[in-house]
């Protein structure tokens, strides 16, 4: 009879002494507060939700370096960054608004239940205040989304569909990284260009939503350019050979591969592509070509000498000569003593911006902020003038075209910026159709 | 005899209660006392203590109970976005649906036993996985999940603000809604939510102690201790291998539903083997076949995915900042790869541990201690011979084969 | 028609893999009767044998650069590896050769791993629940791919094939099926031959050999063995060894392929158990034979023209687990399986 009573307590006696050297316990305290996780006078909490274990762990980790960095120039440590760049100056390293910048970080395993899990623990535990990270779009949206309803801001990071902007856009969501449209945008002139506009394209795609935003934004723009779609085929997210996708190619009559892959996918796919000697194939009396719309640096490593000669966009890359680009490269690699990923920079402009927006709103209330953030036009963070659209969210600036480098000098010279697209080339209405459905609401402060 | 562990069940139903309800005091020392990680804990309970049913009591090793989670999370957003956001309506249809599914599965793969039902199982549910991932991204959303949206009709429910979802709730309590509390020195977190979940969960497990009483829980250990007896006396097993089945995986969208009434959003990931894995590793760490264990050991591998992985440099550095500077950064090293990014190395450094040193799950490990700690206490009263005769017994022999598991408690 | 036989080339190279993981863990899982789940991670750490083959045979001096700077400031860093400063062209040919050498290293190596794993941690495991075999192996897999990660992070490493074997051959135009009907890369080829032989070797070894009969005898009725004096114990150890280095070398052929990373091995776990479950548990032979048949199932899953005929629904995300399905269900212990093996 006693037995049950002694073995619960004894239990909980022994793993509080256990538990209690393992984890100390976080205390905050909490008074009446207009806004969710109202911060005290002297500190304020970021919370970075990265993948630190799965497929993008590596992005994951360069874009948790990137916002240490960012907390560091923000409480005026280090060189400063892009701060000395910035087109406004209100941020003068003394965190945001005279308090301290402090993080939490999380792991999103890339999934979306994770990802929530790691984002509630931030704004219940550790009164975070605004959410920021992730490596793909499905967990950007489910972040998003998340913040929404909690009332805090959600700054995302490395997430291409268009959706995030697009049908499940929020009002406290906001996203500067750039979009499967664009890609397609800046990558059609480039294309029609160097392959002529009489080519026949062949689609892989990764079967989910953004393989397919991604896959719709590229034949629109190369069937405006002339070019004729042959065929599209979905490849299942869990392919690991794609082979049996890319034999068939060949004999289909087409002259490019258009590779909709993205991380592991992108790297077998394109290895398996050119492992079957596509390239070296000549079709329809042209040159066989492959595309991959949407690069990753780091994931690119992965593919080896594969990406030689390959197009492709990016939304930044560290051999720009741009002085907010070079602080940045410069201050990053002094810290890490490699250059940043483009999953680095979006992460670490995506904090300035929020602080800045912070420090002119004059508060931390998601709503003063997000309105702050609203129409927002700067420079001097890497990518030339930018404007923060009110009606969806989106950062609108020049995007890059890249190419896989023939003679690369180190493990981090992979691509050649090709081409820089102007904005004005990438840029569309808030209601186009591919982006039409959902809205923003309301901003909402939570409480 | 039959007396006793009517007593006995009746004090571990009370221990459990109490031990539940008082979560938010129990937790929060361990940093573990936030409404998010308190629902899991209890919502994993759960589907725990369900494929516990099945597993434990029959032996049928299902490696694909994720996917009835998942249809329950699928079932419960639909509700909430067509009909109301209270969840009443949301967990009924989760349950309905997903115990539909688990008849459906599970008379296909109980035709087979073994490691071909596993198979059957783990079939079934990657297949819905990928088809959630793509093809039937109408009704699952795909990679993004399910979620609610602001122009769903919602026909049961008056209209909200503009621009605003209206939270999950139950009669106008929101699940989101805590209360904020001080006591001694810590502060509580008292949230609707979890409370919800633990009201369900303490019905659960009572639930579960009944059939494990029940004569229809003795036939099913029957079929775990030899079906082909059981078959030769004329009972037909598969029939209540297929109803326990059934109740397990209702089980399991009940807890796909909790989930979704506690965060509404439903992605694919839920149905992947790896989720179904999870439950099978909860399962028997804690202790298959015991009542509490499989709580137990949900609560410890969500505790690790949650709050180790959130230890970064950082945290670690200032654990140490009280050493000198050398020294500290030689114990950062030691415990850095097994925190943050490298929790999953402690999980798997545990399991290991536990089921080495534990074969019969952690509740072994609860049984020994209490074993143990009751010699101690009687030996005290008596001389020293008797101590050093039960020092002698006490020492587990590590070559014998497995000891006589705890069934119970 | 060339589609046709392109597609089977294509199952035939994606079956091979298949075959070859699947009679590795067939030895532990399907005749030990050990729930293996650390099999792929054997896979893995074979492939990673390359990899870090890859990087001793490539270990540089590193010199900083006199002249040129990095953006942030700090001298460039060159690179030359020892063994072409010593062998000049020859060392750069090892190097390029490395997948080879790597065989003959990792034989060893993983035989090493499987005899350490088998003694060290199985030995406990035989007699207790699949339950508890499970979790430890798990446990081990989670581990083992950990440490991996930490040392040579989560991004695929390239590892391409040896500069002769990159490419491809036209097949189509050999047979006379006409130019680029058939193309196909020479490095899968070359893997489909590698795994003819190595599945030939390991049938023939337990076939024609004394130590195979005693372990084919100690798989049928381990008690009776022991009885005669033989000590199977020993036996098993040996097949746990061999299995490793199976497992091992089918990942160390498969880098050119797929650049290796450390979750590699977790995502052809499931699919080897479905492999090994569908050929039947205890054969051999059947474990070949499902590793093959799903291989060409799945490609021809693939091919557009079978979609198309399916109404666009993409069976593709399926086959796998449609076929095991239906196999299970019409024959009780799938394609060649022994009665009574893990059948409780």
């Amino acid at each position: 009879m006693s037995d049950n009573k002694f073995k619960r307590r004894s239990f909980l006696k022994g793993s509080a002494a256990l538990g209690a050297g393992v984890v100390a316990p976080t205390i905050f305290t909490r008074t009446a507060s207009a806004y969710t996780n109202e911060p005290g006078d002297s500190r304020v909490v970021l919370g970075f939700n990265v993948p630190q274990s799965g497929p993008y762990a590596d992005e994951g980790a360069d874009e948790l370096r990137a916002y240490k960095l960012a907390v560091k120039h923000l409480n005026g440590e280090g060189d400063g960054g892009m701060l000395n760049t910035f087109s406004s100056k209100t941020l003068n390293g003394t965190g945001i608004l005279g308090r301290k910048v402090d993080y939490v970080t999380g792991d999103t395993q890339t999934k979306s239940d994770a990802a929530r899990a790691s984002a509630r623990a931030m704004i219940e535990k550790d009164g975070a205040i605004m959410i920021t990270g992730g490596s793909s779009s499905g967990v950007a949206i489910a972040v998003q989304s998340l913040c929404q309803e909690a009332g805090v801001i959600f700054m995302a990071g490395l997430t291409h569909s268009n959706d995030t902007t697009g049908k499940d856009k929020k009002a406290n969501g906001f996203r500067h990284f750039f979009n499967a449209y664009m890609s397609a945008a800046a990558l059609a002139p480039v294309l029609g260009k160097e392959y002529g506009t009489d080519r026949k394209a062949y689609h892989l795609t990764a079967d989910y939503t953004w393989g397919w935003t991604q896959e719709q934004s590229m034949i629109a723009f190369t069937e405006e350019l002339g070019w004729e779609t042959v065929d599209t085929v979905r490849t299942p997210l869990s392919a690991t050979d794609f082979s049996s996708y890319i034999a068939p190619v060949l004999n289909s009559g087409a002259d490019v591969l258009i590779l909709n892959h993205y991380g592991s996918n992108m790297v077998n796919s394109l290895t398996n592509a050119v492992q079957f000697g596509l390239r070296d194939k000549i079709v329809n009396g042209k040159q066989f070509e492959i595309v991959v719309p949407l690069y990753s640096r780091l994931m690119a490593r992965g593919a080896g000498d594969a990406v030689k000669g390959i197009f492709g966009s990016t939304n930044w890359h560290w051999t720009l000569q741009d002085p907010g680009s070079q602080a940045f490269v410069k201050s990053f690699g002094k810290e890490y003593g490699h250059p940043p990923s483009q999953a680095a920079h979006t992460c670490y402009v995506q904090t300035l911006l929020y602080a800045d927006a912070a420090q002119r709103a004059g508060s931390f209330n998601p709503c003063a902020i997000a309105e702050a953030l609203e129409g927002f036009k700067f420079d001097g963070l890497g990518n030339g003038p930018t404007l923060y659209r009110a009606a969806d969210h989106q950062c609108f600036k020049d995007v890059l075209v890249v190419r896989g480098k023939e003679k690369p000098e180190s493990e981090f010279d992979l691509l050649e910026v090709f081409n820089v697209t102007p904005v004005d080339k990438v840029m569309y209405e808030p209601d186009n159709p591919m982006f039409a459905g959902g809205s923003l609401g309301k901003c909402n402060p939570g409480t | 005899m039959l007396k006793t562990t009517d007593n006995k069940d009746r004090l571990m139903m009370i221990a459990f209660t109490v031990a539940v309800l008082a979560a938010p005091v129990i937790l929060a020392p361990f940093g573990a006392g936030y409404p998010d990680l308190m629902q899991r804990f209890a919502i994993y309970g759960i589907f725990a203590i369900g494929f516990n049913l099945l597993f434990g009591l029959t032996g049928y090793l299902s490696f694909g109970h994720a996917a009835f989670l998942g249809v329950g999370s699928y079932a419960a957003v639909w509700m909430l976005k067509l009909l109301s956001v209270n969840v009443i309506p949301a967990i009924i249809f989760a349950v309905v649906i997903s115990g539909l599914f688990a008849l459906l599965i599970g008379y296909v793969s109980l035709r087979r036993s073994g490691i071909y039902f596993s198979i059957l199982t783990l079939a079934f549910a990657q297949m819905s996985y990928n088809l959630a991932y793509s093809v039937l991204t109408p009704i699952t959303n795909g990679e993004t999940g399910l979620q609610m949206d602001l122009d769903d009709p919602r026909i049961l429910d008056a209209a909200t603000a503009p621009g605003q979802l209206p939270p999950p709730s139950l009669f106008g309590l929101e699940m989101g809604d805590t209360h904020y509390l001080s006591f001694m020195g810590l502060d509580l977190q008292l949230n609707v939510g979890f409370y919800v979940c633990a009201a369900i969960l303490i019905l659960m497990f009572y639930i579960s102690l009944r059939i494990f009483r029940s004569p229809f829980g003795m036939l099913l250990r029957a079929i775990k201790s030899n079906q082909t007896r059981l078959n030769y006396t004329g009972v037909h097993t598969r029939p209540y291998a297929l109803v326990v089945f059934v109740i397990s995986g209702m089980y399991a969208g009940l807890a796909g539903a909790l989930l979704v009434c506690m965060d509404p959003l439903a992605g694919p990931e839920r149905m992947q083997w790896t989720a179904s894995g999870e439950v099978v590793l909860m399962t028997i760490m804690g202790g298959a076949g015991t009542l509490i264990g499989p709580v137990l050991g949900a609560c410890i591998i969500k505790y690790f995915e949650n709050i180790f992985s959130r230890v970064n440099d950082a945290v670690v550095s200032n654990w140490f900042s009280g050493l000198p500077d050398s020294l500290g950064d030689f114990f950062s090293a030691i415990v850095s790869p097994f925190l943050g990014s490298g929790w999953q190395m402690s999980l798997g450094l545990i399991f290991m541990l536990v089921i080495i040193f534990l074969p019969g799950g952690l509740m072994e490990g609860v049984t020994r201690l209490i074993g143990w700690l009751g010699r101690l206490f009687r030996s005290r009263n008596n001389d020293e011979d008797a101590e050093t005769t039960s020092a002698k017994e006490s020492s587990p022999d590590p070559h014998s084969s497995r000891p006589a598991s705890p069934k119970e408690s | 028609m060339d589609a046709i036989f392109l597609q089977i080339l294509n199952g035939l190279d994606k079956g091979s893999a298949y075959a070859l993981i699947a009679l590795g863990l067939t030895l532990i899982f399907g005749t030990l009767g050990v729930v293996n789940f650390a099999h792929g991670a054997l896979f893995m750490i074979g492939a990673f044998c390359t990899v870090i083959l890859n990087k001793l045979l490539s270990l540089e001096l590193v010199t900083q650069s006199a002249t040129e700077t990095t953006p942030w400031g700090t001298p460039v860093e060159v690179h030359t590896p020892y063994v072409v400063m010593w062998f000049g062209k020859v060392g750069e040919t090892m190097i390029d050769y490395s997948v080879f050498w790597s065989i003959l290293f990792a034989i060893p190596v993983m035989l090493i791993i499987g005899i350490a794993m088998e003694r060290g941690l199985i030995k406990f495991f035989y007699k207790r629940p699949h339950a508890d075999q499970i979790l430890v192996t798990f446990g081990l897999a989670i581990v083992l791919q950990e440490i991996i990660k930490q040392v040579f992070g989560a991004n695929p490493i390239p590892q391409p094939a040896p500069e002769a074997f990159v490419g491809s051959i036209d097949i189509g135009a050999l047979v006379g099926l006409g130019a680029n009907a058939v193309v196909y890369p020479i490095w899968r080829l070359v893997y489909f031959l590698f795994a003819a032989v190595i599945i030939a070797g390991v049938f023939a070894f337990l076939r024609y050999t004394t130590f195979g009969m005693v372990v084919r005898a100690g798989m049928a009725d381990r008690e009776t063995v022991g009885l005669l004096g033989i000590n199977i114990d020993r036996r098993f150890t040996a097949m746990f060894g061999l299995a490793a280095v199976v497992t091992g070398l089918a990942g160390v052929m498969y880098t050119p392929i797929l650049s290796p990373n450390y979750h590699m091995g977790m995502d052809f776990l499931v699919l080897c158990f479905v492999v090994v479950v569908v050929g039947g548990m205890g054969s051999l032979a059947g474990a070949v034979a499902a590793g093959f048949l799903l291989g060409i199932l799945q490609s021809f899953a693939s091919m557009p023209e079978v979609k198309a005929f399916l109404f666009g629904f993409s069976i593709d995300q399926v086959i796998i687990y449609l076929v095991a399905v239906v196999i299970l269900l019409t024959r009780p212990r799938g394609l060649m399986g022994r009665k009574g093996i893990m059948e409780t």
